[in-house]
């Protein structure tokens, strides 16, 4: 049995917390790792927009948000599984699926569109959540298999893959998703709402204080009485909720289900996290870095594109390149702000 | 202390028997499927069948064999699937030198992915999801970029045979996967690299504390998961005819992690399974050929395969808090 079990502690805490040295060195550092994405991005901007003429047009700008939208929301979710220290390996299983179920669910009317994929994606975040957080099993491994588990539900509801689901074009969920204010496009605005949400249920409600605690500190949350469990499921769950969501939105854009889509799309949404300045071993980072993090992969691939003579293969060359040398950076300022 | 008292405490034969299946539940399920598909399988018991299975696991354990020994270091490599594009693409490039060169270049391109890994985890002390990650994104980007992403037929009649051939009846990438098992086998069990390894991911501080070379042994383990990696991804490309880095070795750092942890390889370190590893591979293609034999579709081999990896790492879970 244990020997050494609950007698009541001392409050040996306040003794052991360093004193608070801002030293000008260590908020550079800090400030660094948090903003560091975002001075590259406008770096990157300016550059582009110098360079190529095409790529400041109304146009291309409208198109590049429209396309970092979906991938936003996935990442959105997987900031805050990332946040609590876990990852979620099955958004681009469930993305896919969510696509599939909505295009399937568009026979039953928008309810059916919008439903279907919620609840499927939303009950598989869930049971990833349940097993992570009442089994102990490691979030890697429980979320590698529910990615085995949604893509082959994908492919037996679309008899392995054969058959691709239409949405009607007039059906409200395409007319929706394909109109655009004030020039751009409503998944833009959309995501853009979810993303304002984020940031304040991260920042200013219980549960996204929750969320940081588990992550800095999961033994000492416990201790404090915050409901350690609750937030773990809750947070896998509203990864498989947005990415169900995020494949309803690229199912209404594209008007049918796609089968082949989302394959490596949690790879995409884990880097553009890391770029953004969460940091993977959990308890810090923002929504904001999320959606930097995601532009600033798409604004690359924009003007690899621009470039037009390059190898579109050098765009995953680049993003590779990219996410190491942000986690190197990252590691080397870490290294700084504690020494 | 503890460990005595552990050890002292009488077992009942109900916990007995739950560890013992815990340990070895891997090779009763070999056991089983393969009993049932003899008993329920039409043309199950023929030597193409068997070479067919034996040949589709083969990569899997080669690359199965690094992967047990960096998550035997509480690490994992994503990036093997990009490290076997990578060496497929590099192949017919230096063809032209000879087949051997083209082999030897393929090979050292592996190694020096792992061991870029292995600088980045060991030396620099990022974590190694995300390490091998950005070399899984940016590994296969390259590969592609090297072969202006075509695939490239290979002719070259040495390397075919590596694919192709027999030797006493068995191919001869079984026989190099069954060679390489051994060896590593041989290496986690015989050697002091294996000790100092086992010895890092059960406690790297303790570890550190005692005056191992931790660096120099994740650094190792790295270098050797990028070596094997190339060696499947020659095999693969040598198998194919062709050199494939667009599809080379997809997904396979999920099969590989998926063997290791259905073989009873804890995902926490501090032990490695090297025959679970061969066995898991072997289970997880018996169980798809299986469905596939009764007709069953892939979308519910793969459903059945999410469904096994969650039960094999519950019951190794129960092992490890016991």
């Amino acid at each position: 049995m244990t020997t050494t079990s609950t007698s009541p502690a001392p409050p040996a805490a306040a003794q052991t917390a360093a004193p608070v040295s801002d030293t000008r060195r260590e908020q550079t550092a800090l400030l660094l790792q948090r903003q560091g994405a975002a001075i590259v991005l406008i770096a990157v901007l300016i550059i582009a927009w110098l360079s190529f003429p095409t790529f400041g047009t109304q146009d291309n700008l409208s198109d590049l948000a429209l396309q970092s939208s979906f991938l936003a929301v996935i990442a959105l979710g997987m900031t805050f599984v990332i946040i609590t220290g876990g990852i979620d390996l099955s958004v681009g299983s469930v993305y896919a699926l969510g696509g599939v179920l909505a295009a399937y669910g568009s026979q039953w009317g928008l309810a059916g569109a919008l439903l279907l994929p919620l609840v499927v994606c939303g009950l598989i975040g869930l049971v990833n959540g349940l097993l992570v957080a009442y089994t102990g099993m490691a979030p890697f491994i429980v979320t590698l298999a529910s990615l085995l588990f949604a893509r082959g539900l994908l492919l037996a509801i679309t008899h392995e893959g054969s058959t691709t689901y239409k949405i009607s074009s007039s059906a409200v969920l395409t007319r929706v998703v394909r109109a655009s204010f004030l020039g751009l496009g409503s998944p833009v605005w959309i995501t853009l709402l979810l993303f304002a949400i984020g940031t304040v249920v991260l920042r200013r409600t219980r549960f996204g204080q929750s969320v940081f605690a588990i992550g800095g500190a999961e033994n000492s949350a416990l201790l404090m009485g915050l409901p350690v469990l609750r937030t773990k499921v809750s947070v896998y769950a509203l990864s498989g909720l947005l990415s169900g969501f995020a494949g309803i939105l690229t199912a209404g854009y594209l008007e049918s289900g796609v089968t082949t889509i989302g394959v490596g799309t949690e790879l995409d949404a884990i880097s553009v996290v890391v770029i953004g300045g969460t940091l993977l071993t959990g308890g810090a980072g923002s929504v904001l870095g999320t959606v930097i993090g995601v532009l600033l992969r798409d604004v690359i691939q924009n003007i690899i594109n621009q470039i037009g003579s390059l190898d579109s293969n050098y765009q995953s060359v680049v993003s590779g390149g990219f996410l190491l040398v942000v986690v190197v950076i990252q590691r080397l300022l870490a290294r700084t702000g504690s020494a | 202390m503890s460990s005595a008292t552990m050890s002292a405490r009488p077992w009942t034969d109900r916990a007995r028997s739950g560890l013992w299946l815990q340990r070895n539940g891997v090779y009763v399920a070999v056991l089983v499927l393969l009993v049932f598909n003899l008993l329920f399988t039409a043309n199950f018991l023929s030597t193409a069948n068997f070479r067919t299975q034996l040949l589709q696991a083969a990569p899997v354990v080669i690359v199965g064999l690094g992967m047990a020994l960096v998550i035997g270091t509480e690490g994992v490599d994503l990036s093997v699937g990009a490290v076997m594009a990578l060496s497929a693409a590099l192949i017919p490039l230096y063809l032209g030198y000879g087949v051997f060169a083209a082999i030897a270049v393929a090979l050292l391109a592996g190694l020096l992915a792992g061991m870029f890994n292995g600088l980045l985890v060991a030396y620099i002390g990022v974590q190694p999801i995300v390490a091998t990650l950005a070399f899984l994104v940016g590994g296969r980007g390259l590969a592609l970029v090297i072969a202006h992403g075509q695939l490239v037929e290979v002719d070259n009649s040495t390397l075919l045979s590596l694919g192709t051939n027999d030797v006493l009846g068995i191919p001869v990438t079984v026989l190099i996967a069954a060679v390489l098992s051994v060896l590593v086998g041989l290496l986690v069990q015989r050697s002091t690299f294996g000790r100092r390894l086992v010895a890092v991911g059960g406690n790297r501080t303790a570890s550190a504390l005692a005056g191992l070379p931790v660096r120099k042994v994740l650094f190792g383990v790295y270098a050797i998961s990028g070596l094997l990696a190339a060696i499947a991804g020659v095999l693969a490309t040598a198998r194919l005819g062709a050199s494939d880095p667009a599809d080379t070795g997809l997904l396979m750092e999920l099969s590989a992690i998926t063997a290791v942890v259905v073989g009873g390889t804890p995902l926490t370190g501090g032990r490695v399974r090297i025959l679970g590893t061969v066995m898991g591979a072997v289970l997880m293609q018996l169980v798809r050929a299986t469905l596939i034999k009764h007709n069953l579709p892939d979308s519910t081999a793969q459903m059945v395969q999410a469904v096994i990896i969650v039960v094999a790492v519950y019951s190794a879970r129960e092992r490890s808090t016991r």
